[in-house]
Protein backbone atom coordinates (compact mmCIF):
# COMPACT_ATOMS: atom_id res chain seq x y z
CA UNK A 1 0.00 0.00 0.00
CA UNK A 2 3.14 2.33 -0.51
CA UNK A 3 2.34 5.67 -2.28
CA UNK A 4 4.57 7.98 -3.93
CA UNK A 5 4.20 11.33 -5.76
CA UNK A 6 5.64 13.92 -7.26
CA UNK A 7 4.97 16.88 -9.66
CA UNK A 8 6.85 19.85 -11.24
CA UNK A 9 6.10 23.39 -10.48
CA UNK A 10 7.62 27.00 -11.29
CA UNK A 11 11.23 26.50 -10.43
CA UNK A 12 10.79 23.49 -8.08
CA UNK A 13 9.75 20.26 -7.85
CA UNK A 14 8.10 17.71 -5.28
CA UNK A 15 8.02 14.38 -4.43
CA UNK A 16 5.81 13.05 -1.50
CA UNK A 17 5.95 9.71 -0.24
CA UNK A 18 4.31 7.49 2.55
CA UNK A 19 6.44 6.19 5.56
CA UNK A 20 4.95 2.98 6.92
CA UNK A 21 7.11 0.24 7.01
CA UNK A 22 5.29 -2.57 6.55
CA UNK A 23 5.83 -6.70 6.77
CA UNK A 24 2.84 -8.60 5.79
CA UNK A 25 0.22 -7.45 8.22
CA UNK A 26 2.66 -6.03 10.47
CA UNK A 27 3.64 -2.14 10.66
CA UNK A 28 7.17 -1.63 11.82
CA UNK A 29 7.38 1.90 11.90
CA UNK A 30 5.14 5.22 10.79
CA UNK A 31 8.27 7.11 10.27
CA UNK A 32 10.77 5.45 7.62
CA UNK A 33 11.97 8.13 5.10
CA UNK A 34 11.08 7.17 1.34
CA UNK A 35 12.78 9.79 -0.20
CA UNK A 36 16.56 10.03 -0.58
CA UNK A 37 18.55 13.30 -0.94
CA UNK A 38 20.71 12.02 -3.69
CA UNK A 39 22.72 15.17 -4.14
CA UNK A 40 22.44 19.00 -3.02
CA UNK A 41 20.04 18.90 -5.69
CA UNK A 42 18.38 15.92 -6.69
CA UNK A 43 15.55 13.51 -4.46
CA UNK A 44 14.92 10.03 -4.90
CA UNK A 45 11.38 8.47 -3.86
CA UNK A 46 11.88 5.12 -4.13
CA UNK A 47 8.77 2.18 -3.35
CA UNK A 48 9.16 -1.53 -3.04
CA UNK A 49 10.93 -4.40 -1.63
CA UNK A 50 12.11 -2.76 1.87
CA UNK A 51 15.94 -4.49 1.40
CA UNK A 52 15.77 -3.55 -2.55
CA UNK A 53 14.66 -0.28 -2.06
CA UNK A 54 17.81 1.03 0.32
CA UNK A 55 20.17 -0.80 -1.01
CA UNK A 56 19.51 -0.03 -4.32
CA UNK A 57 19.62 3.77 -3.71
CA UNK A 58 22.27 3.56 -1.67
CA UNK A 59 24.36 2.05 -4.49
CA UNK A 60 23.18 4.72 -6.59
CA UNK A 61 23.51 8.09 -4.41
CA UNK A 62 27.40 6.53 -3.66
CA UNK A 63 27.81 6.28 -7.44
CA UNK A 64 26.34 9.54 -7.59
CA UNK A 65 29.07 10.62 -4.91
CA UNK A 66 31.92 9.40 -6.62
CA UNK A 67 30.91 10.51 -10.36
CA UNK A 68 31.11 13.94 -8.73
CA UNK A 69 34.88 13.43 -6.97
CA UNK A 70 35.84 11.91 -10.20
CA UNK A 71 34.44 14.74 -12.59
CA UNK A 72 34.73 17.59 -10.25
CA UNK A 73 30.78 18.52 -11.40
CA UNK A 74 27.74 16.86 -10.41
CA UNK A 75 25.38 14.77 -12.10
CA UNK A 76 22.66 16.30 -14.50
CA UNK A 77 19.55 15.25 -13.06
CA UNK A 78 18.30 13.47 -16.47
CA UNK A 79 22.56 11.77 -16.29
CA UNK A 80 21.78 10.40 -12.83
CA UNK A 81 18.09 9.53 -14.19
CA UNK A 82 20.13 7.45 -17.50
CA UNK A 83 22.36 6.05 -14.49
CA UNK A 84 19.49 4.52 -12.75
CA UNK A 85 17.29 3.09 -14.82
CA UNK A 86 20.83 1.15 -16.76
CA UNK A 87 21.23 -0.07 -13.50
CA UNK A 88 18.00 -1.70 -12.95
CA UNK A 89 17.98 -2.96 -16.54
CA UNK A 90 21.49 -4.42 -16.12
CA UNK A 91 19.85 -6.34 -13.14
CA UNK A 92 16.42 -6.74 -14.73
CA UNK A 93 17.13 -10.52 -16.60
CA UNK A 94 19.29 -11.92 -13.58
CA UNK A 95 18.47 -10.51 -10.06
CA UNK A 96 15.91 -7.38 -10.56
CA UNK A 97 15.06 -4.78 -8.06
CA UNK A 98 11.66 -4.73 -7.05
CA UNK A 99 12.14 -0.98 -6.72
CA UNK A 100 10.07 1.80 -8.30
CA UNK A 101 11.64 5.33 -8.34
CA UNK A 102 10.63 9.15 -9.27
CA UNK A 103 13.88 11.25 -9.24
CA UNK A 104 13.18 14.97 -9.13
CA UNK A 105 16.19 17.48 -9.45
CA UNK A 106 17.25 20.79 -10.45
CA UNK A 107 19.57 21.79 -13.38
CA UNK A 108 21.09 25.32 -13.02
CA UNK A 109 20.18 25.86 -16.97
CA UNK A 110 17.30 23.34 -17.46
CA UNK A 111 15.54 24.27 -13.92
CA UNK A 112 13.32 21.36 -11.98
CA UNK A 113 12.48 18.32 -13.96
CA UNK A 114 10.76 14.54 -12.67
CA UNK A 115 11.71 11.64 -13.54
CA UNK A 116 9.43 8.07 -13.45
CA UNK A 117 11.63 4.94 -13.27
CA UNK A 118 9.65 1.74 -12.77
CA UNK A 119 11.00 -1.98 -11.84
CA UNK A 120 11.10 -3.17 -15.05
CA UNK A 121 13.52 -0.25 -15.90
CA UNK A 122 11.19 2.20 -18.23
CA UNK A 123 11.97 5.66 -17.52
CA UNK A 124 10.17 8.68 -18.50
CA UNK A 125 10.76 12.34 -18.21
CA UNK A 126 7.33 13.83 -16.44
CA UNK A 127 5.45 16.48 -15.17
CA UNK A 128 3.77 14.64 -12.36
CA UNK A 129 3.39 10.69 -11.62
CA UNK A 130 2.89 8.27 -9.40
CA UNK A 131 3.72 4.62 -8.05
CA UNK A 132 1.37 2.07 -5.73
CA UNK A 133 -2.33 1.57 -5.07
CA UNK A 134 -2.48 5.30 -4.09
CA UNK A 135 -1.51 6.23 -7.67
CA UNK A 136 -5.02 5.34 -8.67
CA UNK A 137 -6.24 8.68 -6.84
CA UNK A 138 -3.36 10.92 -6.64
CA UNK A 139 -2.69 10.76 -10.53
CA UNK A 140 -6.61 11.73 -11.18
CA UNK A 141 -6.35 14.45 -8.53
CA UNK A 142 -3.61 15.39 -10.37
CA UNK A 143 -5.33 15.31 -13.45
CA UNK A 144 -7.82 17.65 -12.21
CA UNK A 145 -6.00 20.35 -10.46
CA UNK A 146 -2.43 20.66 -11.97
CA UNK A 147 -1.63 23.02 -14.13
CA UNK A 148 2.12 23.79 -15.48
CA UNK A 149 4.16 26.70 -13.64
CA UNK A 150 1.96 26.12 -10.01
CA UNK A 151 3.40 27.98 -6.88
CA UNK A 152 5.10 26.43 -4.02
CA UNK A 153 1.39 26.86 -2.37
CA UNK A 154 -0.58 25.35 -4.98
CA UNK A 155 1.33 22.59 -5.34
CA UNK A 156 1.70 22.09 -1.83
CA UNK A 157 -2.57 22.27 -1.56
CA UNK A 158 -2.57 20.13 -4.12
CA UNK A 159 -0.30 17.46 -2.68
CA UNK A 160 -2.59 17.56 0.73
CA UNK A 161 -5.68 17.17 -1.89
CA UNK A 162 -4.56 13.60 -2.75
CA UNK A 163 -3.40 13.27 0.66
CA UNK A 164 -6.72 13.27 1.36
CA UNK A 165 -7.82 10.95 -1.24
CA UNK A 166 -5.89 8.22 -0.45
CA UNK A 167 -6.51 8.70 3.35
CA UNK A 168 -10.81 8.63 2.86
CA UNK A 169 -10.60 5.59 0.04
CA UNK A 170 -8.04 3.38 0.17
CA UNK A 171 -8.37 0.82 2.35
CA UNK A 172 -5.16 0.05 4.14
CA UNK A 173 -4.15 3.95 3.40
CA UNK A 174 -0.52 5.05 5.13
CA UNK A 175 -1.29 7.00 8.33
CA UNK A 176 1.80 9.67 7.75
CA UNK A 177 3.32 11.06 4.89
CA UNK A 178 6.75 13.06 4.04
CA UNK A 179 7.08 16.14 1.44
CA UNK A 180 10.37 17.24 0.17
CA UNK A 181 11.17 19.81 -2.60
CA UNK A 182 14.01 20.55 -4.98
CA UNK A 183 14.71 23.96 -6.00
CA UNK A 184 17.61 26.26 -6.77
CA UNK A 185 18.84 26.13 -3.16
CA UNK A 186 18.87 22.37 -2.72
CA UNK A 187 16.97 19.86 -2.25
CA UNK A 188 15.58 19.55 1.44
CA UNK A 189 12.40 18.04 3.62
CA UNK A 190 9.49 20.74 3.29
CA UNK A 191 6.64 19.11 5.55
CA UNK A 192 5.15 15.77 7.07
CA UNK A 193 1.93 15.36 7.28
CA UNK A 194 1.00 12.74 10.23
CA UNK A 195 -2.24 11.27 11.41
CA UNK A 196 -0.34 8.84 14.24
CA UNK A 197 2.33 10.80 15.72
CA UNK A 198 5.26 8.07 16.84
CA UNK A 199 5.73 8.87 20.27
CA UNK A 200 9.52 7.56 21.24
CA UNK A 201 11.01 10.76 19.04
CA UNK A 202 11.74 12.95 15.69
CA UNK A 203 11.09 11.29 12.76
CA UNK A 204 14.76 9.07 11.13
CA UNK A 205 15.45 7.12 7.62
CA UNK B 1 73.99 -4.83 -8.70
CA UNK B 2 72.05 -4.99 -12.03
CA UNK B 3 71.14 -8.08 -12.12
CA UNK B 4 68.23 -6.73 -9.43
CA UNK B 5 66.90 -4.72 -11.07
CA UNK B 6 64.66 -6.69 -12.97
CA UNK B 7 62.16 -8.42 -11.09
CA UNK B 8 60.57 -6.26 -8.36
CA UNK B 9 60.06 -9.32 -6.45
CA UNK B 10 63.85 -10.07 -5.89
CA UNK B 11 65.54 -8.90 -2.60
CA UNK B 12 69.37 -7.91 -3.33
CA UNK B 13 72.27 -9.69 -1.52
CA UNK B 14 72.09 -6.98 0.85
CA UNK B 15 68.60 -6.85 1.54
CA UNK B 16 67.26 -3.93 -1.00
CA UNK B 17 64.30 -3.98 -3.05
CA UNK B 18 66.04 -2.28 -5.86
CA UNK B 19 62.95 -1.15 -7.52
CA UNK B 20 61.35 0.78 -4.65
CA UNK B 21 64.33 2.90 -3.83
CA UNK B 22 64.41 4.07 -8.17
CA UNK B 23 60.77 4.70 -7.44
CA UNK B 24 62.11 7.23 -4.19
CA UNK B 25 64.21 8.57 -6.46
CA UNK B 26 61.69 9.36 -9.22
CA UNK B 27 59.80 11.13 -5.73
CA UNK B 28 62.73 12.81 -5.11
CA UNK B 29 62.64 14.13 -9.16
CA UNK B 30 58.72 15.14 -8.60
CA UNK B 31 57.72 18.66 -7.57
CA UNK B 32 57.98 19.89 -4.18
CA UNK B 33 54.74 19.33 -1.67
CA UNK B 34 54.30 20.31 1.67
CA UNK B 35 51.56 19.67 4.82
CA UNK B 36 50.71 21.85 7.76
CA UNK B 37 48.65 20.29 10.35
CA UNK B 38 47.31 23.23 12.07
CA UNK B 39 44.70 23.00 15.62
CA UNK B 40 41.32 23.73 13.28
CA UNK B 41 42.88 24.11 9.58
CA UNK B 42 45.16 21.54 7.60
CA UNK B 43 47.03 22.94 4.32
CA UNK B 44 48.76 21.33 1.48
CA UNK B 45 51.10 23.08 -1.06
CA UNK B 46 52.83 21.91 -4.16
CA UNK B 47 54.86 23.61 -6.30
CA UNK B 48 53.38 24.66 -9.47
CA UNK B 49 56.16 24.38 -12.65
CA UNK B 50 55.41 27.24 -14.84
CA UNK B 51 52.62 25.95 -17.30
CA UNK B 52 53.00 26.05 -20.93
CA UNK B 53 51.47 28.87 -22.90
CA UNK B 54 48.47 27.53 -24.41
CA UNK B 55 48.18 25.08 -21.69
CA UNK B 56 44.66 25.23 -19.85
CA UNK B 57 46.19 25.39 -16.25
CA UNK B 58 43.16 24.36 -14.63
CA UNK B 59 42.96 20.89 -15.67
CA UNK B 60 46.35 20.52 -13.83
CA UNK B 61 44.70 19.81 -10.31
CA UNK B 62 47.82 18.72 -8.33
CA UNK B 63 45.57 18.81 -4.55
CA UNK B 64 42.93 17.33 -5.20
CA UNK B 65 39.76 15.69 -2.92
CA UNK B 66 39.14 12.13 -1.88
CA UNK B 67 36.24 12.73 -0.12
CA UNK B 68 34.13 15.49 1.42
CA UNK B 69 36.94 15.73 4.44
CA UNK B 70 39.53 14.19 2.84
CA UNK B 71 42.36 15.07 0.30
CA UNK B 72 45.94 14.36 -1.15
CA UNK B 73 48.70 16.16 -2.80
CA UNK B 74 51.53 14.00 -4.27
CA UNK B 75 55.16 14.35 -5.51
CA UNK B 76 56.11 11.91 -8.39
CA UNK B 77 54.57 10.14 -11.74
CA UNK B 78 51.45 12.02 -12.04
CA UNK B 79 50.08 9.25 -13.72
CA UNK B 80 50.42 6.88 -11.11
CA UNK B 81 48.56 9.08 -8.90
CA UNK B 82 45.83 9.36 -11.00
CA UNK B 83 45.35 5.97 -11.00
CA UNK B 84 45.70 5.60 -6.91
CA UNK B 85 43.74 8.66 -6.59
CA UNK B 86 40.86 6.69 -8.51
CA UNK B 87 41.13 3.81 -6.40
CA UNK B 88 41.16 5.59 -3.15
CA UNK B 89 38.39 7.75 -4.42
CA UNK B 90 35.93 4.36 -5.01
CA UNK B 91 37.33 2.85 -1.49
CA UNK B 92 35.49 6.14 0.37
CA UNK B 93 32.72 5.66 -0.87
CA UNK B 94 32.43 1.99 -1.08
CA UNK B 95 33.90 2.06 2.69
CA UNK B 96 30.08 4.87 3.21
CA UNK B 97 28.22 1.96 1.13
CA UNK B 98 29.07 -1.14 3.40
CA UNK B 99 29.50 0.51 6.96
CA UNK B 100 27.22 3.68 6.44
CA UNK B 101 30.59 5.45 7.52
CA UNK B 102 33.02 8.57 6.06
CA UNK B 103 36.53 6.92 6.27
CA UNK B 104 39.06 8.43 8.92
CA UNK B 105 41.84 9.60 7.49
CA UNK B 106 43.82 6.52 8.56
CA UNK B 107 41.91 3.98 7.24
CA UNK B 108 42.18 5.83 3.94
CA UNK B 109 45.98 5.92 4.41
CA UNK B 110 46.45 2.82 5.29
CA UNK B 111 43.87 1.22 2.24
CA UNK B 112 46.40 3.54 -0.16
CA UNK B 113 49.73 2.21 1.69
CA UNK B 114 48.20 -1.32 1.15
CA UNK B 115 48.07 -0.31 -2.39
CA UNK B 116 51.69 0.48 -2.90
CA UNK B 117 53.13 -2.30 -0.67
CA UNK B 118 50.79 -4.62 -2.96
CA UNK B 119 53.28 -3.88 -5.56
CA UNK B 120 56.16 -4.26 -4.06
CA UNK B 121 55.61 -7.74 -3.46
CA UNK B 122 53.63 -9.05 -6.39
CA UNK B 123 55.55 -9.93 -8.93
CA UNK B 124 56.04 -8.41 -12.93
CA UNK B 125 54.35 -4.99 -12.24
CA UNK B 126 56.46 -1.98 -10.48
CA UNK B 127 56.09 0.04 -7.60
CA UNK B 128 53.96 3.70 -7.56
CA UNK B 129 56.36 6.08 -7.86
CA UNK B 130 54.68 8.70 -5.92
CA UNK B 131 54.48 10.03 -2.65
CA UNK B 132 51.71 11.19 -0.70
CA UNK B 133 50.78 13.62 1.40
CA UNK B 134 46.49 13.04 2.85
CA UNK B 135 45.16 15.27 4.98
CA UNK B 136 41.57 15.74 6.78
CA UNK B 137 39.86 15.62 10.11
CA UNK B 138 38.37 12.74 11.30
CA UNK B 139 34.64 12.98 10.60
CA UNK B 140 33.44 11.84 13.93
CA UNK B 141 36.01 13.94 16.86
CA UNK B 142 36.97 16.63 14.34
CA UNK B 143 40.68 15.72 15.14
CA UNK B 144 43.05 16.87 12.15
CA UNK B 145 45.27 14.81 10.81
CA UNK B 146 48.37 14.41 8.33
CA UNK B 147 49.73 11.44 6.94
CA UNK B 148 52.48 10.67 4.60
CA UNK B 149 52.65 7.43 2.53
CA UNK B 150 55.78 6.50 0.00
CA UNK B 151 56.33 3.99 -2.41
CA UNK B 152 57.30 0.81 -0.60
CA UNK B 153 54.01 1.50 1.02
CA UNK B 154 54.74 2.98 4.95
CA UNK B 155 52.74 5.40 6.44
CA UNK B 156 52.86 7.75 9.31
CA UNK B 157 51.16 10.28 10.99
CA UNK B 158 53.10 13.82 10.85
CA UNK B 159 52.40 17.09 12.67
CA UNK B 160 54.48 18.95 8.89
CA UNK B 161 56.19 17.40 6.02
CA UNK B 162 57.40 17.72 3.01
CA UNK B 163 58.14 15.42 0.06
CA UNK B 164 59.35 15.67 -4.01
CA UNK B 165 62.21 18.02 -4.63
CA UNK B 166 64.21 19.29 -1.90
CA UNK B 167 62.10 17.77 0.83
CA UNK B 168 65.08 17.99 2.94
CA UNK B 169 65.13 21.56 2.98
CA UNK B 170 61.61 21.90 3.30
CA UNK B 171 61.53 19.97 6.51
CA UNK B 172 64.71 21.15 7.63
CA UNK B 173 62.56 24.42 7.81
CA UNK B 174 59.84 22.91 9.41
CA UNK B 175 61.11 21.41 12.11
CA UNK B 176 63.26 24.53 13.00
CA UNK B 177 59.92 26.39 12.65
CA UNK B 178 57.35 24.76 13.93
CA UNK B 179 54.61 25.99 16.37
CA UNK B 180 50.88 24.83 17.01
CA UNK B 181 49.31 27.78 14.60
CA UNK B 182 45.67 27.53 13.40
CA UNK B 183 43.55 29.38 10.48
CA UNK B 184 45.67 31.45 8.62
CA UNK B 185 49.11 31.16 10.52
CA UNK B 186 49.25 27.28 9.61
CA UNK B 187 48.59 28.38 6.03
CA UNK B 188 51.68 31.12 6.72
CA UNK B 189 53.85 28.40 7.59
CA UNK B 190 53.11 26.25 4.49
CA UNK B 191 53.96 28.82 1.95
CA UNK B 192 57.28 29.89 4.20
CA UNK B 193 57.98 26.37 3.78
CA UNK B 194 57.29 26.13 0.49
CA UNK B 195 59.30 29.89 0.01
CA UNK B 196 62.58 28.01 0.96
CA UNK B 197 62.86 25.87 -2.24
CA UNK B 198 60.38 27.42 -4.71
CA UNK B 199 60.63 30.86 -6.60
CA UNK B 200 58.41 33.69 -5.06
CA UNK B 201 54.83 34.22 -6.24
CA UNK B 202 51.27 32.63 -6.45
CA UNK B 203 52.31 31.56 -10.32
CA UNK B 204 54.38 29.15 -8.87
CA UNK B 205 52.51 27.40 -5.95
CA UNK B 206 49.37 25.50 -5.43
CA UNK B 207 47.91 26.09 -1.83
CA UNK B 208 44.47 24.26 -0.38
CA UNK B 209 43.14 25.01 2.97
CA UNK B 210 40.94 22.07 4.74
CA UNK B 211 38.83 23.32 7.71
CA UNK B 212 36.27 21.49 9.39
CA UNK B 213 33.39 23.66 8.65
CA UNK B 214 34.44 24.42 4.83
CA UNK B 215 36.41 21.20 3.70
CA UNK B 216 38.82 21.72 0.99
CA UNK B 217 39.59 25.34 -0.46
CA UNK B 218 41.92 25.75 -3.55
CA UNK B 219 43.05 29.39 -2.72
CA UNK B 220 42.94 32.02 -5.46
CA UNK B 221 46.33 33.44 -6.96
CA UNK B 222 45.45 36.47 -5.74
CA UNK B 223 44.76 35.28 -2.22
CA UNK B 224 48.24 33.87 -2.39
CA UNK B 225 50.32 36.63 -3.64
CA UNK B 226 48.66 38.82 -0.77
CA UNK B 227 49.90 36.08 1.56
CA UNK B 228 53.17 36.28 -0.11
CA UNK B 229 53.85 39.91 0.42
CA UNK B 230 52.86 39.55 3.93
CA UNK B 231 55.47 37.10 4.54
CA UNK B 232 58.28 39.04 2.81
CA UNK B 233 57.20 42.19 4.58
CA UNK B 234 57.84 40.10 7.88
CA UNK B 235 60.85 38.63 6.57
CA UNK B 236 61.90 42.43 5.71
CA UNK B 237 60.69 43.32 9.37
CA UNK B 238 62.74 41.13 10.78
CA UNK B 239 66.00 41.25 8.81
CA UNK B 240 65.92 45.20 9.59
CA UNK B 241 65.40 45.01 13.49
CA UNK B 242 68.33 43.02 13.81
CA UNK B 243 70.40 45.32 11.69
CA UNK B 244 68.50 48.29 13.17
CA UNK B 245 69.88 48.68 16.90
CA UNK B 246 73.96 48.28 16.84
CA UNK B 247 73.57 51.56 14.21
CA UNK B 248 71.83 53.46 16.67
CA UNK B 249 74.79 53.74 18.75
Amino acid sequence: MECVFGLVGDGFALVVADSSAVHSILVHKSNEDKIMVLDSHKLLGASGEGGDRAQFTEYIQKNVALYQFRNGIPLTTAAAANFTRGELATALRKNPYAVNILLAGYDKDIGPSLYYIDYIASLHKIEKGAFGYGSYFSLAMMDRHYHSGMTVEEAVDLVDKCIMEIRSRLVVAPPNFVIKIVDKDGAREYAWRESIKDTTGAPTS
Amino acid sequence: MARYDRAITVFSPDGHLFQVEYALEAVRKGNAAVGVRGSDTIVLGVEKKSTAKLQDSRTVRKIVNLDDHIALACAGLKADARVLINRARIECQSHRLTVEDPVTVEYITRYIAGLQQKYTQSGGVRPFGLSTLIIGFDPYTGVPSLYQTDPSGTFSAWKANATGRNSNSMREFLEKNYKETSGQETVKLAIRALLEVVESGGKNIEIAVMTKEHGLRQLEEAEIDAIVAEIEAEKAAAEAAKKGPPKET
